[in-house]
């Protein structure tokens, strides 16, 4: 309770408070609680997540951001014990109602994870698959999509010429990036990243820094991340978590310069974590 | 002083040591080579001795054994057709029916299963397993035959036997006991068999390339055909290929329902015989000479049959190897 008074105060004394406004939220997150069966690991948690912005979930492992992420797509319900309370508000809806499509849900709040996942096909399938799921285009519609999700996701001019070749035939790094070429394809209005940097060298790991840069003028992305310069780099927010809490959130400058709370100086600062 | 002996005291031990582990390597490294090779030296007993005793019946019969339809013991002609299309026949409607169900089986264990239930079902279908032959040709004999001949084979004439073309197949007196039955009987075998292996190849699919799947939006049905399926087409075909193994040389249960009789009759309600029970029936009987000669050159070609179509099966997960890795 005290977390979450905390996490109000600070975002309304927060200078650029319009830039809070909640007309400009992509995801309102309500007194969120998560339980893997009888384990508490989200407590109370209470933030919005802004549009076309770039949103970064940092705090040492087992704090739950992970699990925060994949509650934003409802990915938790895939196994069972596994159950959210709250709100999450999305487009004026609660995703956590149980009635809600996830299929459809998943399609618009697309997913890119640790390691990368490439599909047992060619690279332009990886890319078209999840499209003809919901759309149905003619073949030069298709061609066309592929292409600019494989230039979205910068991978296009390393692809171009091998696009019937296995997804698995490429580099870690190129795998990671047709990922997320693959998750944009769908237009989805939210990405998630679940620390998609995890497994990548550092050259890779750049690249796709940089192509978070790039997507945040079309997309809200959330990411989770273990690197504390990698928050601190692509984010616009940030949000710290410990032990199923969230500590603190605010705009990224802010919690790295001048954090609010003990808890998160000392986490950023290395002390501690 | 002291120092340099006790130096001098270790390496020694060390070298009794390590001679000691060279010897064991050394034994270790034959007795693996003898269980290769032993394997190996079986094999070929196996092959020599069925081609030395099946070899007057193809002296007389030529190769036109094989592909010949006579069976008489009184002429003494013998040829094999009769037996090999009865194994094939059969075991292709007990390879027809048993996948589908075995796909189902293994994805209803693996994803959609309530947890406490996977364990308990998947006892069950492998303790199909476990039931010995004998029983199922027990069943198949006096349960299953006469309920098959009242209720689903007039059942199936009456749709599927209308049919034009396939319709011969559905038609006839139903008997109960033959080609269906038979095949029906063997599903049943080999459907654990099948369900265990494209269960456990199932549960190696790692769970973020299914939730990637999950993430664009796809439904169950979607995960697993798009990509369960494909990731998995190896051990699934290699599954289906241990069952059809199976199904090839399954005696006992076969003898009991498939009727027994030495013709081809083109529909599936008619008696014919497989390889193996035409073998079990008749070698009690069969006297020195070519009716014996021939039973041993019916088991060499259910050997060949058996080897062709696994090493098919391998060729063929070879190429689709070879062209995932380049086009797929």
């Amino acid at each position: 309770m005290e977390i979450k008074l905390n996490v109000q105060s600070e975002s309304k004394s927060a200078p650029t408070d319009s830039r809070l406004n909640s007309n400009n939220n992509a995801l309102e997150i309500r007194d969120l609680n998560f339980y893997y069966g009888s384990y508490h690991a989200l407590k109370n948690i209470n933030f919005n997540v802004m549009d076309k912005r770039v949103t970064a979930f940092i705090g040492p492992s087992g704090c739950g951001k992970s699990t925060l992420l994949r509650t934003l797509n409802r990915m938790y319900d895939l196994y069972p014990h596994q159950v959210a309370k709250g709100e999450i508000n999305f487009h004026g809806e609660n995703i956590l109602n149980p009635k809600q499509d996830l299929n459809l849900l998943r399609s618009r709040i697309g997913m890119v994870f640790q390691k990368p996942t490439p599909f047992p096909m060619s690279i332009y399938d990886n890319i078209a698959f999840g499209v003809r799921l919901y759309e149905n285009l003619s073949k030069p519609q298709m061609d066309e999509r592929v292409e600019w999700a494989l230039t979205k996701a910068a991978i296009w001019t390393e692809t171009k010429d091998k696009l019937n070749q296995s997804g698995l035939s490429l580099s870690g790094g190129q795998q990671q990036r047709l990922c997320i070429a693959r998750v944009i394809a769908n237009k989805p209005d939210i990405l998630l990243l679940d620390e998609p940097t995890s497994a990548l060298d550092p050259i890779s790991t750049g690249k796709i820094e940089e192509l978070i840069h790039e997507l945040k003028n079309d997309y809200t992305i959330a990411i989770v991340t273990h690197n504390m310069q990698q928050a601190a780099r692509c984010s616009d927010f940030t949000a710290y978590m410990y032990l199923g809490e969230l500590i603190e959130f605010g705009q990224t400058d802010e919690i790295f310069v001048k954090p609010q709370r003990k808890e998160t100086e000392d986490y950023i600062t290395g002390r501690f974590g | 002083m002291n120092t340099m002996s006790s130096i001098q005291k270790t390496t020694i031990r060390n070298e009794s040591k390590s001679k000691v582990q060279r010897f064991q390597d050394g034994l270790f490294l034959v007795l693996s080579q003898f269980s290769a090779l032993f394997v190996l030296i079986v094999l070929l007993g196996i092959i020599i001795s069925l081609i030395i005793n099946a070899m007057p019946a193809l002296k007389e019969f030529g190769l036109g054994f094989f592909v010949s339809s006579d069976w008489d013991i009184n002429k003494q002609k013998f040829g094999g057709l009769i037996s090999i299309y009865g194994t094939l026949v059969s075991s292709f409607i007990a390879l027809v029916i048993a996948t589908p169900l075995s796909f189902g089986i293994a994805l209803f264990l693996t994803e959609i299963c309530p947890i406490s239930l996977r364990r308990p079902l998947g006892i069950a279908v492998e303790l199909l397993a476990a039931v010995p032959s004998i029983i199922y040709g027990m069943f198949g004999l006096f349960i299953f035959a006469p309920v098959f001949a009242d209720h689903i084979e007039p059942a199936l004439s009456g749709t599927l036997g209308k049919i034009p073309y396939i319709g011969t197949l559905f038609s006839g007196a139903p008997n109960g006991i033959g080609m269906l039955c038979a095949g029906l009987i063997l599903a049943l075998m080999i459907l654990p068999f099948i369900a265990a292996v494209m269960r456990d190849v199932f549960e190696i699919v790692p769970p973020m390339l299914k939730e990637s799947a999950y993430g664009l939006g796809c439904t169950t049905w979607e995960v697993a055909r798009y990509i369960v399926l494909p990731y998995t087409k190896a051990g699934v075909v290699g599954g289906i290929m241990l069952g059809l193994g199976r199904a090839l040389g399954e005696t006992m249960a076969v003898t009991f329902v498939i009727g027994n009789a030495q013709r081809i009759l083109p529909s599936l309600f008619a008696p014919g015989s497989s390889i193996a029970s035409t073998l079990a029936n008749q070698f009690g009987e069969a006297e020195p000479g070519l009716h014996f000669s021939s039973l041993f050159a019916l088991g060499l070609a259910l050997f060949v049959i058996t080897v062709t179509i696994l090493s098919l099966a391998k060729f063929m997960l070879i190429q689709m190897e070879k062209k995932q890795g380049s086009k797929s």
